[in-house]
Parts: C-alpha cells; structure tokens; sequence
C-alpha cells in the first residue's frame, strides 16, 4: 500500500464516514472516548449479540485521522467474535507501536501503519480504539 | 517590533500561539541563567553573600511587578505560579472564609477554566451560586447586563480583563466603580491583559488581580497575585509551611509573618521571579502602549486580509486585543492546524480552555491566531498564503 493509496483510503473514510450517527437504542453499549491533549472527542455505540459485534455507529466531533480511523475500525470489527475483536486491535496497536504485526488482519487499517513518524497523531489513530477497548475489556 | 531580541526567532518559525505562552527575550534568559550560575542560594534565610543578593533581586523583581502593575503597595504583590494558582488562592484563601449559602458570584461563559473551575468548586463545597453575566451579540460584557445579573446575594464578580478566546476586552473600571457601589467585590484575571496593555489597578480599583509570567516574555512557572492590601490582610494561606511562619511550638501556637511573605509559603522558584522582573522591565522599555498601539494595527491587517477569504469563518470579527478565532469552512481546526504545522507556523486549535463558551457562540472548536509585538506583517501574509489555498489544505493536511 503506498503513500497514495494510503491518503486515498483515509480521506475517503474522514468524507463518508461508515456509521456516522448516534443511537438510542438500549440495545448498545455506549462509551465516550476524548483526546486531553487535543479536542478530538468520540462517542460510540456497539452492539453485542451471541459473543459478537453486529454493529457499531458512532458520532462526534473529530480531526480527519481520528473520524477515518473510527469508520476503518467499525468496517473491520462489525461481524467479528469478541475474541477476533481483541486480536484485530492488539495487531493495531502494534502497528502504531512499531512492533510486529499481521497486515492480512489490518486490511483497510494498514492506511496509518505510517502514523508513527507523526508523533502527534498517532494518538488520533488510536483513539476509537481505547474506546471501543473498554467495552470488550469487560467480556472474558 | 524587537524581533532580534528572540532566540526563538532565529530558526525558520512562525509563532502565532502568543495566547498560549509567549517567547522569552534573551536578556531574561541571561537573568536567570545569571541566578543559576553565579548566586544560586535560597531566599530569605543565608547569612552570607550570595543569599543576600538573592534577596535583593527577589524583592527587586516585586518592585518591579509593583511598578508595573501601578500598584501602591509592595505588599500588595504576592508571587505564585501562575494565574491559575492566583485564583484559586482567591477563592479559596479569601472568598470561601466570606461567602455564604447562596451568595452569588458573576462570571461569564467566555471565561478561562481557571476562573470558573474554583467557583464551581465553592458552590459544590460551601454552597455558592455560580451565576453567568448574558454576553451580548457580539460575545461582549456590558455593564447594563452586569446591573441586571447582580441580586442582594451577589458577593463577587470575576472577569477576565480581556478574554482567550474572543479577545473582547471588558470595562473593568466601570464594573468595578458599580460593584463597589452595591458592596461586591472584583477580580479581575489578567492573564490576557496584563502582558498586552498598561495595566492600572489603583485606576481600575479592582480587589483582585491575577496574572501569569509566561504570557508576558517571562519564565514559566511564575504569576502574581495582586490584592489590595487590607483584604490581603485577611486572606488564609492556601499553603503554610517553610519561610512564611515567625514561630511555632504547637498547634495553638503558630504566628505567621507579614505580607507578602505569609502567602508565599516554601522556597518559592527564584529564578523565575527575578526573571519575571528582568521581563517587566523589558516590556516598559519597549512601553506597553506602543505594545498595544502596533497589536492592534497588526490585527487589523491580519482581520483585512483574512476577510478577503471566502472560507474563512471569523468569530470574532470585533476584538480590542490581538485574537482572531475562526474556522476553515468544513476543515476540522485541528487538521488546519496540523497543515500550519507543516509550514512551521504555530497555531493553536482546540477550545482553549473555555469549554462553557460553545454554549454561547454555538461553536466547539475553533483556530486562534493571537499576535504579541514580534510577530509581523510578513508573519500573516504567509499565513493567509498557506489558508488561502483550500485545496492544498486538504491536500497535506493528513
């Protein structure tokens, strides 16, 4: 994936966002996830059913990486068993962390495997993530 | 104005975050390195050489602050390590031993989080009420909507002198003579004033002052607070301990000192204080109103040229200080910053601190441009440069 392909895929998702609005349906479990040292600020719904995601929406006011990162990330994770979940982000993290990864589990993710060299927003990448983790966290 | 007297400005930057934090002239940089390097001892206690030079600079420097602020009374001038440190000593140190169930204080929802958090504070603890002034279309305070806020309970009213946000500079003077009119008292947060225009409290008359060194070409980590003296008199000590005791033996048995030293309690950070004085006198030599003079010519040429850009949105198209707050149609303010960056331009995005004011200008997040007397023209020309292009912003803003 090259630097173009790379822009392409996340300007996409920072105009079309997948998901982008809120819910009120009781069926979802809500967190809200912010960024203290800049203002990005998200709030996202999951919904769980039988040990799996079958959906997720989100809404909030967010910078370009952090608005493209979220819709990247329902993308991959609606469909998925908690456990697929936990592994789809640890491999996240250590693409933003420099460290070894599965690509073939990223996909549209691999987008910000380059996120590291711009120290200020390699945070943006991740925010959903810290977001989304505090639901799965409380499954075994 | 005085570019060359910035280390900071010898590498290729634009600096347009003055609002933030300002840069430091080399002559306060030299002060305090002098302090570190040549009589590096505490405060008020040596008996010897060096320890007596420090105390002469440290008082010096409180001349100074005295000087500047046109105040009558060195004790009147307490060092802390900021503003924000300032107000919540006001708060907590004089109006928490006055206030009252229900009594009323003023702020507005434009102020800086460290003049509304201590409130909330003290409605929460002693049960104060927290009441807003309106702000009127253009975001500004007048004093007929003061007049108006104000009820029997009303103890205290607590503006910035000019805001971080919207740059409105309020008449603190008027506010001031009415309130005392009607027995309230004033604090007046200086942090966006005081280092951009002469500040006068014997003229203003306000109770309270609170200010910070760093928005002023001085050190972090050092502010003031200014009260006048007989309410000083009266204010607790946040924090006792060290340097401001006379004696003690037990706990019914404890006598402080005089002011100032009774509210500057431990060793308090010297270096910063005397360079804190070496900025003061910096700034009176370039003189505060050629300061102010050459920000406003500065922001009218900026506000000019940004209104010549169809996708700008200006907030605050009126403003008596150097602030400009806007927003790039449809560009989250931080990718736009983060484009800035790219061209080493230092702007901030965000809230600034003032979380309630979206309530009132119906906006979260926005830029803030604010100048201070070394930025240029040349210095906004390249900005409108790089904000005039939306399609290279959304270019190179990832």
């Amino acid at each position: 994936m090259d630097e173009n392909m790379r822009r392409e895929i996340i300007m996409e998702h920072y105009r079309t966002p997948l998901n982008k609005h809120r819910t009120e349906d009781k069926n979802y479990q809500f967190v809200n996830t912010n960024n203290s040292s800049c203002i990005d600020n998200l709030d996202i719904f999951v919904k769980i059913e039988n040990n799996c995601i079958s959906d997720i929406c989100f809404d909030g006011e967010a910078c370009a990486i952090s608005t493209s990162s979220t819709s990247i990330m329902i993308r991959n994770l609606i469909g998925k068993t908690i456990q697929e979940a936990k592994e789809y982000i640890e491999n996240f993290e250590h693409m933003i962390q420099e460290m070894d990864y599965d690509e073939d589990l990223l996909k549209e993710a691999l987008a910000y495997k380059e996120i590291y060299k711009q120290g200020n927003r390699k945070h943006c990448a991740y925010l959903p993530y810290i977001g989304i983790k505090k639901i799965l966290d409380k499954y075994e | 104005m005085n570019i060359e007297d910035f280390p900071m400005l010898k590498q290729d930057l634009i600096y347009l975050d003055n609002g933030a934090t300002t840069l430091k002239p080399q002559c306060v940089i030299n002060k305090m390195t002098e302090y570190y390097e040549t009589y590096s001892a505490n405060a008020h206690r040596g008996d010897y050489d060096i320890s007596f030079k420090v105390d002469g600079e440290y008082e010096a420097a409180r001349e100074d602050v005295r000087r500047f602020i046109h105040a009558k009374y060195k004790e009147s001038i307490i060092f802390t390590s900021g503003s924000t440190e300032s107000l919540n000593m006001i708060a907590n140190g004089f109006f928490k031993n006055i206030m009252e169930p229900n009594d009323e204080v003023l702020i507005t929802k434009s102020e800086h989080a460290s003049n509304v958090l201590p409130w909330f504070r003290l409605q929460n603890e002693i049960g104060i009420v927290v009441k807003y002034i309106p702000l009127d279309d253009h975001h500004y305070v007048t004093l007929e909507n003061v007049k108006k806020s104000i009820t029997p309970n009303t103890k205290v009213i607590a503006l910035a002198g000019i805001t971080n946000v919207i740059g409105d500079e309020r008449p603190i003077k008027e506010i001031t003579k009415f309130a005392h009119e009607n027995n309230i008292f004033v604090v007046m947060d200086g942090a966006q004033s005081v280092p951009h225009r002469k500040t006068d409290v014997e003229d203003l008359d306000v109770d309270f002052l609170a200010f910070s060194g760093h928005k002023m070409c001085g050190p972090t980590g050092i502010g003031v607070l200014y009260g006048k003296k007989e309410l000083l008199e009266h204010m607790e000590p946040t924090n006792v301990g060290g340097g401001m005791n006379e004696s003690f033996d037990n706990p019914n048995e404890v006598f402080y000192k005089e002011l100032p030293t009774r509210l500057e309690a431990g060793t308090p950070n010297i270096a910063a204080v005397i360079g804190l004085g070496e900025a003061v006198r910096y700034l009176e030599k370039i003189g505060m109103d050629n300061i102010e003079t050459y920000e406003k010519k500065l922001r009218q040429y900026a506000l000019d040229r940004f209104l010549e850009i169809p996708h700008l949105d200006i907030l605050n198209i009126e403003a008596d200080s150097g602030i400009i707050a806007f927003n790039v149609d449809q560009i989250f303010s931080q990718d736009v910053a983060y484009y800035l960056n790219k061209y080493k331009i230092c702007v901030r995005a965000g809230n600034h601190c003032a979380k309630i004011l979206k309530n009132e200008v119906g906006v979260t997040n926005s830029l803030r441009v604010s100048l201070y007397f070394y930025n240029t023209e040349s210095d906004i020309d390249s900005l409108v440069e790089l904000l005039s292009d939306k399609e290279k912003m959304e270019r190179e803003m990832l």
